[in-house]
């Protein structure tokens, strides 16, 4: 990592170095394991398999594969699109037909941008040593800022409305990730647990901001107003395909953080406090200011997860919106390495998992709660590699793999 | 040399000292604020023949007693001037090893002002509120001790609420296949030591980063139950997988006839006795025998432990189990104890809030369950927000524990008080 510093190496190659010295082939095996595992589970769960069992063993394991099969294959044309679809609706040429059947690919996106933006935050935390469990509650307040900037703020031209209703979400969330830096960085009380804390106290603030201050008077039920049509993050499609501008700028973000994180001096900085306080310290960094910095950017960038979402895909705010994109954050940005472009890359792994299981849970009637299952197993592979290592029998590896480093409750 | 490092000792023992000051006079100001508080917001607002009716008898209860019907701002006058007074001492003297028992009595003075303030002209039910209070504490109160019981061992442990939701699950579907309470109960509690296993074998025998460690159990936790919910438990046909049943209500003799107290405390189903019996039982175990000792030394100085022969993979693989026992035994309250069914994500972050308690009572049971206490007062409040006198929204007294517990971290706790090699695997050399 350190000599990638100084050689002037492209972005791709770092990552790829960064990669393949973190073991590529044990991300493939403990990501293919967790899809393995996850298939006997509900192979498992499938009475149609027991009954096959009941007639012969190689009857039920016929089943069981089948089964499982069946379920990934339906992941697959719910995240990506069914092939024989696609190419029937380009035969016929009906431009609604086509988008119908290219819109799970697309759909798969937009279910990744948010993931990008919390896997940033999470990551960026993470390269300074700090455990940001808090990007839920950031998220939340994000959306609230980025949805008011976006109705109350009335006359502005689009170019100018959807980038200050995007710092408006990028603020809620920063300054929920501000308080738990300072009281880390001046106290000491530990981040975990205040972020946690921010989490419950975003969610009744919210709750309250949606049925008094922010109520669409019209509505019964607590709603925020529409936004106006010129806070809208444009779409590149007709309906139904709402695939949006919030993506490119999501990995325009990947890009800026990682200029941040390995091309500037104070970059190297904030990756020193992360990964050696004490060295840190010696070479006179400061501390309590990396730490500060970092926790508000990480919750700037998880405000931008919840902006974007009421900006590019619901238009408005509804309570409990956020169907836990900031704990998968956590998972995935370890999936990632930590690294931007392997966010990026988990990312589209978790939106696509994500978007196929709401298919596959109508299809054959999977709950799509497997995902969540997959992600943790396979979070469990990529932290301890040994157990991967064990099962296939890889050698060890030459130095010690870390993930990260964090403190205990002690800061 | 030995200059050096007599003078480095005296630094250090200054900055503690100076940290210890600094400590002293944040809290006595802590005191000093609730008493200006109680006068600027509570007594200046009231009128000053107004009276507040506690009544003292939760509905339904067999024990009666007469309604407490007191002048308020003569009450919350009095209160204030003590609180200051407590202040001043402490700022001054500071009341050294008693400061946390005195902050507690500050506290409870502090929210008995507020509720006699937003109760002025009206009445409230003082003793259903306490009442819910303790039965709200029971799962924080268990998984602050299961938190206690891992970190004294040196592993942190943010997989409470996994291992809780876990085993609500699991003692629904015994409970409710045995149909024998007893049976689901014990099943509850082995799947949460199982889970403890597992955070044990990751953190423990794979040196995972223990927090990252909890986050996998909480995040297959909530996978899982959901999971095996949705596809059985919540459909009809499987509805007999469902209904476990509940403990009932124990009415222990004589006690229970007290009046005020014994609706409150002796009334309850079995987990609030458990959870008065499991903090005694912790107390003594933690801080009275050499087992808790051993333990205690392993969670401060792992090394020194192994020097005088504890076997500190063995000490600590005992603490994750018996602490993923003792959060199953809270997550069965959920299922067993309170709502008689298992639904998706049951807990709602309780075993988070559970880790607040145990960091809020200074990893010590005794005072987890004073913040047991504290929070499932809150909790409690936060539902019957709409019967009180003032027009306080019931999400903001919802607030009031998180940004309490915030304020406690921050400004009272900070560094130091947990166990010193918390977090850090032990390698033996």
């Amino acid at each position: 990592m350190d000599k990638s510093e100084n050689t002037q190496k492209k972005p791709l190659s770092v990552f790829w170095d960064e990669f393949s010295r973190s073991n590529i082939l044990v991300i493939i095996l403990a990501v293919f394991t967790g899809i393995v595992l996850g298939g006997v589970l509900v192979a498992f769960t499938t009475n149609e398999v027991y009954d096959a069992f009941r007639v012969s063993f190689w009857n039920g394991l016929g089943t069981a594969i089948r089964t499982a099969w069946n379920t990934y294959v339906s992941l697959f044309t719910g995240s990506v699109g069914d092939p024989q679809r696609i190419s029937r609706a380009f035969e016929s040429g009906d431009p609604l037909a086509i988008r119908r059947a290219i819109n799970p690919f697309f759909e798969s996106l937009v279910q990744s941008t948010p993931y990008i933006f919390g896997g940033l935050a999470v990551a960026l935390g993470f390269r300074a040593g700090l455990f940001n469990i808090g990007v839920e509650g950031q998220i939340f307040i994000g959306a609230a800022t980025g949805v008011w900037a976006g109705y109350a703020l009335t006359g502005l031209p689009a170019f100018i409305h959807i980038p200050v209703a995007m710092l408006f979400g990028a603020l809620g969330g920063a300054i929920w990730g501000f308080v738990p830096g300072l009281l880390k960085a001046k106290t000491g009380a530990h981040e975990v647990i205040v972020t946690i804390m921010m989490n419950y106290i975003a969610f009744r603030l919210v709750d309250w901001l949606l049925k008094f201050p922010m109520k669409d008077p019209t509505e019964f039920t607590p709603k925020t107003p529409w936004i106006l049509s010129t806070a809208q993050l444009p779409r590149f499609f007709d309906t139904p395909i709402r695939f949006h501008l919030g993506f490119f700028i999501a990995v325009l973000m990947a890009v800026l953080v990682y200029l941040l994180l390995f091309k500037t001096t104070w970059g190297f900085e904030l990756r020193t406090v992360g990964s050696n306080p004490n060295a840190a310290r010696y070479a006179g960094i400061k501390i309590t200011m990396a730490t500060v910095v970092a926790m508000t950017l990480s919750g700037a960038l998880a405000g931008m997860a919840g902006a974007n979402e009421v900006l590019g895909v619901n238009y408005r705010l509804l309570p409990a919106f956020s169907s836990g994109y900031g704990f998968d954050s956590i998972a995935l940005a370890l999936l990632g390495k930590t690294h931007p472009l392997g966010v990026i890359l988990s990312s589209l792994l978790f939106g696509f998992l994500r978007n196929g299981a709401r298919s596959m849970q109508l299809a054959v009637g999977v709950p799509i709660d497997i995902v969540s299952i997959l992600q943790a197993v396979i979070l469990a592979f990529i932290a301890a590699p040994a157990i991967i290592r064990t099962i296939y029998r890889l050698r060890e590896p030459k130095h010690k793999e870390d993930l990260v480093t964090l403190g205990s409750w002690k800061g | 040399m030995s200059t050096q490092t007599e003078t480095k000792t005296i630094q250090i023992s200054k900055g503690i000292l100076k940290l210890e000051r600094r400590k002293r006079i944040i809290m006595g100001a802590v005191f000093l604020v609730a008493a200006l508080f109680i006068w600027l917001m509570f007594v200046s607002d009231l009128d000053p023949g107004v009276e507040t009716r506690f009544v003292m008898t939760p509905g339904g209860a067999s024990a009666e007693a007469p309604d407490w019907v007191f002048p308020t701002s003569v009450y919350l006058n009095i209160i204030a001037g003590i609180s200051a007074m407590l202040g001043a001492y402490q700022i001054i003297r500071g009341f050294g090893k008693r400061t946390y028992s005195i902050l507690a009595l500050v506290a409870i003075m502090f929210i008995f002002s507020f509720l006699a303030w937003a109760t002025a002209g009206g009445s409230t039910n003082l003793a259903g509120l306490l009442r819910i209070m303790v039965v709200r504490a029971v799962p924080l109160t268990l998984g602050a001790m299961s938190g206690i019981l891992c970190e004294r061992a040196g592993i942190i442990n943010i997989a409470i609420e996994g291992m809780m939701l876990t085993a609500a699950f699991v003692s629904t579907v015994f409970a409710s296949l045995s149909g024998s309470l007893i049976v689901g109960l014990l099943a509850g509690v082995i799947s949460g030591g199982i889970m403890g296993l597992i955070h044990g074998f990751l953190c423990i025998k794979y040196k995972i980063n223990q927090i990252i460690s909890g986050t996998v159990i909480n995040i297959f936790a909530t996978g899982i139950t959901s999971y095996l919910s949705s596809k059985y438990i919540q459909k009809v046909d499987y509805q007999y997988l469902n209904e476990p049943g509940m403990f009932p209500q124990i009415n222990v003799p004589i006690l229970s006839k007290i009046p005020f107290i014994g609706p409150i405390l002796f009334s309850h189903n079995m987990f609030v006795f458990a959870m008065f019996i499991f903090v005694a039982l912790l107390t003594f175990l933690l801080f009275k025998t050499r087992w808790g000792l051993r333990l205690r030394s392993v969670g401060e100085h792992p090394k020194a432990a192994d020097t005088l022969g504890i076997n500190v993979f063995k000490t600590q693989y005992m603490a994750v189990i018996l602490g993923g026992m003792m959060a199953g035994f809270g997550g069965t309250y959920f299922s067993l104890g309170s709502s008689g069914r298992f639904d998706e994500v049951m807990t709602a972050g309780r075993g988070f809030i559970g880790l607040a308690a145990m960091i809020f009572g200074n990893w010590h049971p005794v005072g987890a369950m004073g913040a047991g206490f504290l929070f499932g007062f809150f909790d409690s409040l936060s539902v019957r927000a709409s019967l009180l006198q003032v027009n306080l929204p019931s999400e903001f007294l919802g607030m009031a524990p998180y940004l309490a517990t915030i304020i406690i971290l921050a400004g009272v706790i900070g560094r130091g008080h947990a166990p010193a090699a918390e977090g850090e695997p032990y390698e033996k050399e």
